[in-house]
This record gives structure tokens, sequence and C-alpha cells, in this order.
């Protein structure tokens, strides 16, 4: 006795959403169309957090002093992207990494190029590259990557409470 | 025999249309802050949290992860989630609390109902197969139940016209609330259908909001608080039609179980976001005229979804609380056409 074909229902659904970021978030947002990164220190444990937070996880108070960041960064961990999948702002292979930004205690996550991805090390350091001033917007996307600023790897202890 | 559990502190946001400028933290964060500063506890004082949200408002996933931050989780600590109105949030808690091994619980609820189109939203909490295909909205279902209430003649356009006007008038004592005036209900009237046979004042706002709740053991010693005596929630079959819409089964059986029916009460906060589901909840619940019904204006003055229920227990509380009565009833809905209910008996002891 054959099975009889599976009922199949196609139920397409789509909802629109007017997402808004929230005050804190919002600074960030309007800081990066500004050609600033700007973090916040936590009043309790003195944390920076990139981006500023409505709350930060150990103290649960919101984020106060803002600080303007270094544009230079570590990379404290990253992975190589091998396989070709939906929206991708690249051909494979390319680098995705956590970077510590110098003055930040929480790495935010971004794209690092200018090396071939096989070359790419914790502990690298790297700068924001970038989009012309005119393309500048209230996105992370304002900055294009991150590339190797020259400067020498950082030691392993300067990062491995941030991983 | 259940432990008796006090509720001890309630804060609210004032609900508003629209909230462009807190996302779920911002929204968490001064509720709970209020509600432990009145229970004069901190964050680590508190032995289970419990919050009630829905992903489905905010259009993407784990927003209720997010509004973890507010609670200061590191170290780790017992938490867990519903995805429903902070109410159920409160029952889960409130068993929890029945363990016996902590004695303390915060429950919070947040809901930003403003960011979608809510009724195609609400839409995607039917039967996946022959009902949500069809996307009849949530208002369209509210009418479909007041049609048939009224066919019934459960209720007139006019009973539920005074509703609205009672709740709106009700409400502009209260600070939190968003609607907060209404014409005579013979004036209401003469407006033209929403979906008939509903008007806008038979409708509840969309609103944005925040609230928590703080429960603790009840302390012995005669000392004058407000304890939680019964709470039971039922759940009305899913497909609708197979339902009697103009009967809530399930809200007389949960106040059954909670005791409702053992004492008359001075106060009931009824979470009905559309003016028939009063009237029709006053009957399964055999509230005589002289309860006070929704004094902070209920749904018809602010309808945040995930929170209005859970604000239902905390209004409720409050006034018990601040001596306007001696007994209360606080009722949730959640689904379409008061699919799941609530009731939460509580007493000024």
């Amino acid at each position: 006795m054959s099975e009889p074909d599976p009922t199949v229902v196609p139920m397409p659904i789509r909802l629109e959403y007017l997402v808004t970021a929230g005050r804190t978030y919002s600074k960030y947002l309007h800081a990066l169309a500004q050609k600033r990164i700007v973090g916040a220190r936590c009043p309790r444990c003195s944390k920076v957090y990139v981006p500023p937070r409505g709350s930060c996880p150990t103290c649960g108070v919101p984020t106060g002093e803002e600080i303007d960041l270094a544009h230079s960064a570590t990379v404290t961990t990253f992975c190589i992207v091998n396989i070709a999948f939906g929206v991708m702002p690249f051909k494979p292979p390319y680098v995705v990494a956590s970077l510590l930004l110098d003055g930040a205690d929480l790495p935010i996550i971004h794209l690092v190029r200018g090396l071939p991805a096989d070359e790419v090390r914790m502990g690298l350091r790297v700068r924001a590259v970038w989009v012309p001033d005119e393309e500048l917007a209230p996105t992370v996307e304002s900055i294009r990557w991150f590339e190797p600023n020259g400067e020498p790897e950082a030691a392993y202890e300067t990062y491995e409470a941030h991983l | 025999m259940t432990r008796p559990i006090a509720v001890v502190a309630f804060a609210q946001l004032p609900n508003v249309r629209r909230d462009t400028a807190r996302e779920e933290t911002e929204l968490v964060q001064p509720v709970i802050n209020e509600a432990l500063e009145q229970a004069k506890l901190t964050r680590r004082d508190i032995g289970f949290t419990c919050s009630g949200s829905s992903d489905f408002l905010l259009g993407r996933p784990f927003s209720f992860v997010s509004a973890l931050d507010a609670l200061a989780p590191w170290p780790p600590m017992s938490e867990s989630h519903v995805e429903m109105d902070g109410a159920w949030a409160l029952y889960e808690a409130w068993v929890r609390l029945q363990c016996g091994d902590v004695d303390t619980a915060l429950v919070y609820a947040y809901g930003k109902s403003s960011l979608g189109n809510l009724r195609d939203v609400l839409a995607q909490q039917l039967d996946p197969y022959y009902l949500a295909p069809l996307v009849p909205d949530s208002v369209s279902l509210a009418a479909l139940q007041a049609r048939a209430l009224l066919d019934a003649g459960g209720c007139s356009e006019a009973d539920m016209a005074a509703v609205a006007a009672r709740s709106r008038r009700d409400a502009a004592s209260n600070p939190f609330a968003q609607v907060k005036k209404s014409r005579a209900a013979s004036q209401l009237l003469d407006d033209p259908y929403l979906v008939a046979p509903l008007r806008k004042h038979d409708c509840p706002p969309i609103s944005d909001g925040a609230c928590a709740v703080v429960l603790a053991a009840a302390r012995s010693g005669g000392e004058r608080q407000v304890v939680i005596t019964g709470i039971d929630h039922r759940v009305e079959p899913h497909a609708l039609g197979v339902r009697d819409l103009t009967r809530s089964v399930s809200t007389r059986r949960a106040a059954e179980h909670a005791g409702l029916f053992r004492g008359k009460v001075d106060i009931a906060e009824l979470h009905a976001p559309f003016t028939h589901q009063e009237l029709l909840l006053l009957r399964e619940l055999s509230l005589s005229d002289d309860v006070k019904v929704n004094p902070s204006g209920g749904a018809l003055a602010a309808n945040p979804m995930m929170v209005a229920g859970l604000t239902r227990i905390g209004e409720a509380a409050t006034r018990l609380a601040r001596g306007e009565g001696k007994r209360a009833i606080a009722h949730a809905t959640s689904g379409p056409c008061l699919q799941q209910n609530l009731v939460c008996v509580l007493e000024v002891t």
C-alpha cells in the first residue's frame, strides 16, 4: 500500500514592525553617524560598555558617563566564514571577529579585512575603516570593517578577561 | 493547605500609545526598582523571578533575554519566563513559593503593543491550520463574541456604552491610565461602528507599558497585609467554533477553584479588553451591583499586551492595601474572546 502524499499548506506570514532603539542605544547609533564610537561607564562597577546599555548586567543600573572610545581594537577571538549563506557582506572566506576597542570592557562584533583570513590571530591589533563621510549614518555599518593597524600583537594578558 | 503569599509591592509605568524612548531594559528597570524599593528588598534578596512578555509584539526573538539585564543576572539567578501575560508569571511565582524553600519572588511584565500592527500580530496566536491563515483580526473576533452575546440577550449596546463611559471616567483618577475621559454613554451610541457591533469606545486602546509585583511569604503575627487566598487559571477549547462565546466557563471554574464564592468581594479588577467582555465576566463571577468594578479604568483605559492582566492583580492589591476594601478579585485573560482566564482572590488579613 502506498503512502498518500502529505498535504502541504503554504501559509506565508508577514508582519511589519517599526522598531525603536531606545534612548541608550540611540546615543551609540547617532554617534556612529558622526564617526564616533561611544561607550558608557557603569557607575557602580566602572566597566565600560559599548554600546551603552539600559542596564549593566552585573549591577542592574543604567550605564552612565559617556565615553568616546578609540577606533583601534584588539581581536579577542574570531571565526573564518567559509560557507556561503543568505545575505553575505563578501565572498567567503572572510573573518568575523570579537573586537575589544581600546578602553572598553566588552567586545563588539565586526568584520576584519585587509589581510588573508588565515593570517588573522588572537591579539591582532586593528583599526576601524569608516565609510566616506557622506555615507555616514546611524548604523554600525558606518564602519566598513577593521584592518590591521601595524602595531605588534597584543599580549594575551591584556584581553584574557574579555574572552 | 497552601502557603499564604502576600502581595507586598506593585509598580507600573504610565501607559502610553507609543513609547519610542524605551527598549526592554529601559521599560523594565524603573518598575523593578520601584517595586523593590516599596518592598524594602534588593535584587539579591529575591528568591525567584518570573516575567511575562511576547516576542511577537517586539518583532524579534528572545527579547525577554535582553530584558534580563535589568535584573543584574550576574552572578546567575533563579529565573523563568512565560510567553503570556504577567499574571501567569505571577501564578508560576506563587507555585514556586509554595515549595517553601524561597520566601520572595519578583514578577514583571512588559509589552510594546505599538511596534507592529497589533490586530495582525494577535492573529498569529490562533490555531495555525484553520484560523490563522484567514488572519481574523482581534477586533473582528471580539465583535463576533459581542454579536453572539447581544443576540442571546446577554447585554445591549447601551449596556456596553455604559461600561466604556464608567471605565474611562474612573480612569481620570488613575495617573497611569491612557484614556481618561468619555462622553456620556448615550452620546457614545451615536458613533459609527468600528467592527459591528463594536464601536471605538467598546475597544481597548493600544498601549505600551510595564509593571512589576513583589510577592513574599505572608508574615505571621497579625500584621496587616494583602494575601492571595486563592489563585487558579483555566483555558477554553482552542477552536473558537466549538465554544459558546456567550459564556466563560473557564473563568467560572477558575473562580470556584480560587474560592471566590466563599465570600463577598468589595473590589473587582477584571481584565476585559472589550466592553461586552466585562458584562460577560460579571455574570460568570456572579458579582453583585455593590462590587466596585475596575476602579482603575481597567483594560479599556490602558491595555498594554502581556501587562494588563498582571496590572489587575497589582491594582486590586494596592486598593486593598489602601483600605478601600477587605476582599478583591483580580482577573486576567489571554487569547481571543477570553480564551484563557486567571482568577486571583486577595484578602486583607
